[in-house]
């Protein structure tokens, strides 16, 4: 019999699969920050109703660093990146919407098959959690290969960082969870400094990554 | 063998990230280059002092074993080296203005958390901190690749950091996953990530998330290995940040991941039920190696050469530990080592020969021989060695991978012979190039110290001649202890 506990913490590990979802299909900037920062909320809370349901109490900081980095610092910051910098608003998709989703779809599939089928024995929480966190994992590699804007890329990462943190909190016990979001934290705070600083659009005119190819040294 | 008084994986560690301490407050790049080696050297000493006093007990975050120690004492030696190497290299790039004092104090600060890093990984008895310290190596390269702050350097600091990025992430993906199939048996806690714990308990495990859990650590931590396909950065990394960075990463870091990857691989080894993880290693060391080899021909910038010749040789040490047994694991083993000196080597010549020619396309640069004899033939040396030539060390390890690769899958080295041979092609054409012929480009004499490129390069031509029996029988013992 599933306990309403169970059920929510269910409903939170699926919804995060849908924003992981929603991020796909965004073709503005603005547009997908926000989206993001609704994927780091749900985060959020999932990660809460672990630390409730594990009796966690070192959980809730994970989910602090979720709520307020990643779904209010991180995209604040970001916005004003974009206004800074004059970036172009619309995010160039190396392939169109509706084979991007379809491919989505495909990944999910394939994780629901390989993570249900191995985990038979585990719990079930913690084993329909880690279908659904590698699913967001898998979602967000392919956001970061259909975007060729930096600051799409960085989304990208960060929802499949994510999913990560979905798999860690939902492994009962697993020591050190608040160490590796703390590293993430800092490897993602760095990768935006590091768009802030570097200065991608001073030096390229553009965050396009395909701009920056042109400069390879290979090319005679 | 008696114990020494004070814990000295505690002072391995402690020693290079005092020094960043201190480095990263000192104005002076003299000193700083100064001392960044005499911490280099003391981290050795300690390192080297695990071999004449009792190993300390492994705990729940440190383990030193017989397996580690290699590459420990490997890491430590080269970093100390690259130290010396990296004192002359700098002060020409302070001279010439591509580097500020400010910049300076970074890298120096930045070199010894890298070593920290390093050595945390490889000290590290936890599958969780194992991760976090290659993530901070990952970090810190990230940053010295672009501390040019050109466009190119820009670039390839990015993409590095996408995709190591991303590799680390499907490592971190994996390391829950053994987590996860250590649970039942082990516990809950900090027990089921500890690394003796889990090879004593293993047999126990859920094989088919086992199997699941490799596949990621290997993506992930391949990535970093720079295996093909998965090679992307490397080239690009090392040609654009400072050429003892390019070293470093060749020959240390690229071992660390390496490490990280054989050390899961014991696991699975250890389960009757999970695959035998040899055959995927064994695919992306193959692949890597006949890739890499043809990609040779094509390469136009001499970092950017030796890169894809990186990719090439830690492809055999995968190819090699993926067969398995003492024989192919003793010459992984010898590989990597003789590896890691080579190529570190080639990298402080070609750090001096880029700096005196201010430029890294193999076209501007001919007839080093005759303009500068030391170097040039050094180049020569280290290029005959990599390539695998008698009666360097490198034809020996190489040798040995071939022939146990005919022994027992006579069919796999049809492929291993032929992407060796058309890499050796590929770097005798470049290097005859860049040796003899009408002299180009500036005649300056270099103000630098050959001393570590000598001394890397005779440790190698000794190897080749004369392996010294202790070291043998100490390294067929880790084969055997690697299974």
């Amino acid at each position: 019999m599933h306990t309403f506990a169970f059920d929510f913490a269910h409903l939170l590990a699926g919804g995060l699969v849908l924003v992981s979802f929603m991020l796909l299909y965004q073709d503005r900037l603005y547009a997908l920050l926000n989206v993001f920062a609704l994927h780091a909320f749900v985060l959020a809370l999932s990660v809460a109703t672990q630390a409730f349901i594990q009796d966690a109490p070192h959980l809730y900081v994970t989910a602090a660093i979720a709520l307020v980095l990643k779904a209010i610092v991180i995209p604040v910051v970001l916005h004003r990146i974009i206004q800074r910098l004059g970036i172009h608003r619309e995010i160039e998709t190396v392939v169109g919407i509706g084979r991007t989703m379809l491919a989505g779809m495909a990944l999910v599939a394939l994780s629901m098959v390989v993570m249900l089928r191995v985990t038979a024995e585990a719990e079930p929480l913690a084993r329909e959690d880690l279908a659904f966190a590698l699913s967001v994992v898998l979602l967000g590699l392919l956001v970061m290969v259909t975007r060729r804007n930096a600051v799409g890329q960085v989304v990208g990462f960060m929802s499949l960082e994510n999913g990560l943190v979905l798999a860690a909190t939902g492994a009962k016990g697993m020591p050190l969870v608040v160490e590796i979001s703390v590293a993430f934290s800092i490897l993602i705070a760095l990768i935006v400094i590091g768009i802030f600083l570097f200065r991608i659009r001073e030096r390229f005119d553009t965050v396009d990554v395909q701009a920056l190819d042109r400069y390879r040294g290979e090319q005679p | 063998m008696s114990p020494l008084p004070f814990n000295v994986e505690a002072v391995i560690l402690i020693i290079p990230i005092a020094a960043a301490a201190l480095l990263a407050f000192l104005p002076n790049y003299v000193m700083t280059a100064r001392l960044n080696v005499l911490a280099c050297f003391l981290t050795l000493v300690a390192v080297l002092s695990l071999f004449f006093f009792k190993r300390p007990e492994p705990g729940q975050y440190l383990l030193v074993d017989d397996l580690n120690i290699v590459f420990i004492a490997l890491n430590t030696f080269v970093g100390f080296t690259t130290s010396v190497f990296s004192a002359s290299y700098i002060a020409h790039e302070i001279e010439n203005g591509r580097l500020t004092p400010v910049n300076l104090r970074f890298y120096h600060a930045m070199y010894q958390v890298l070593m920290f890093a390093m050595s945390l990984a490889l000290i590290a008895n936890n599958i969780g901190l194992m991760w976090v310290a290659v993530e901070l190596a990952t970090l810190t390269t990230v940053l010295m690749v672009g501390i040019y702050r050109t466009h190119e350097a820009l670039e390839a600091a990015w993409k590095y950091f996408i995709l190591g990025s991303v590799g680390i992430a499907l490592a971190l993906f994996g390391t829950i996953l053994v987590y996860m199939a250590a649970l039942p048996v082990v516990g809950e806690g900090l027990d089921a990530m500890v690394w003796t714990v889990l090879i004593e308990h293993v047999a126990a495990f859920d094989p088919a998330l086992l199997n699941l859990a490799f596949v990621f650590l290997l993506l992930g931590y391949g990535t970093k290995v720079g295996l093909a396909p998965l090679h992307a950065w490397l080239p690009d990394a090392h040609a654009e940040g400072p050429t003892p960075i390019s070293a470093v990463l060749s020959g240390l870091l690229l071992n660390v991941a390496l490490y990280a990857v054989l050390r899961f691989k014991l696991l699975l080894a250890a389960n009757p039920e999970a695959i035998t993880p040899g055959p995927l290693m064994l695919t992306m060391g193959l692949t890597s190696v006949v890739f890499a080899a043809f990609m040779l021909y094509r390469r136009r910038d001499i970092k950017r050469l030796f890169a894809y010749s990186s990719i090439e040789h830690m492809g055999i040490i995968a190819f090699a530990f993926g067969m398995g047994g003492p024989l192919a694991n003793f010459a992984g083993l010898l590989h990597m080592t003789l590896h890691s000196l080579t190529k570190s080597a080639i990298f402080f010549a070609v750090g001096h020969v880029a700096q005196v020619k201010g430029t890294q396309k193999i076209a501007d640069i001919r007839g080093l021989t005759v303009t500068h004899p030391w170097l040039g033939w050094s180049l020569v040396v280290g290029v005959v060695a990599i390539a695998g030539l008698p009666p360097l060390g490198i034809f020996m390890s190489e040798f040995l991978v071939v022939s146990s690769t005919f022994a027992r899958e006579p069919l796999l080295a049809i492929p291993l012979v032929l992407g060796l041979l058309v890499a050796f092609g590929a770097l005798l054409l470049r290097v005859s190039g860049l040796a003899f012929g009408e002299p180009s480009g500036s005649t300056a004499p270099v103000q630098a110290s050959y001393v570590p490129m000598f001394a890397h390069l005779a440790l190698v031509l000794v190897a080749g001649v004369y392996l010294p029996p202790p070291l043998v029988a100490w390294f067929q013992h880790v084969a055997a202890v690697l299974g």
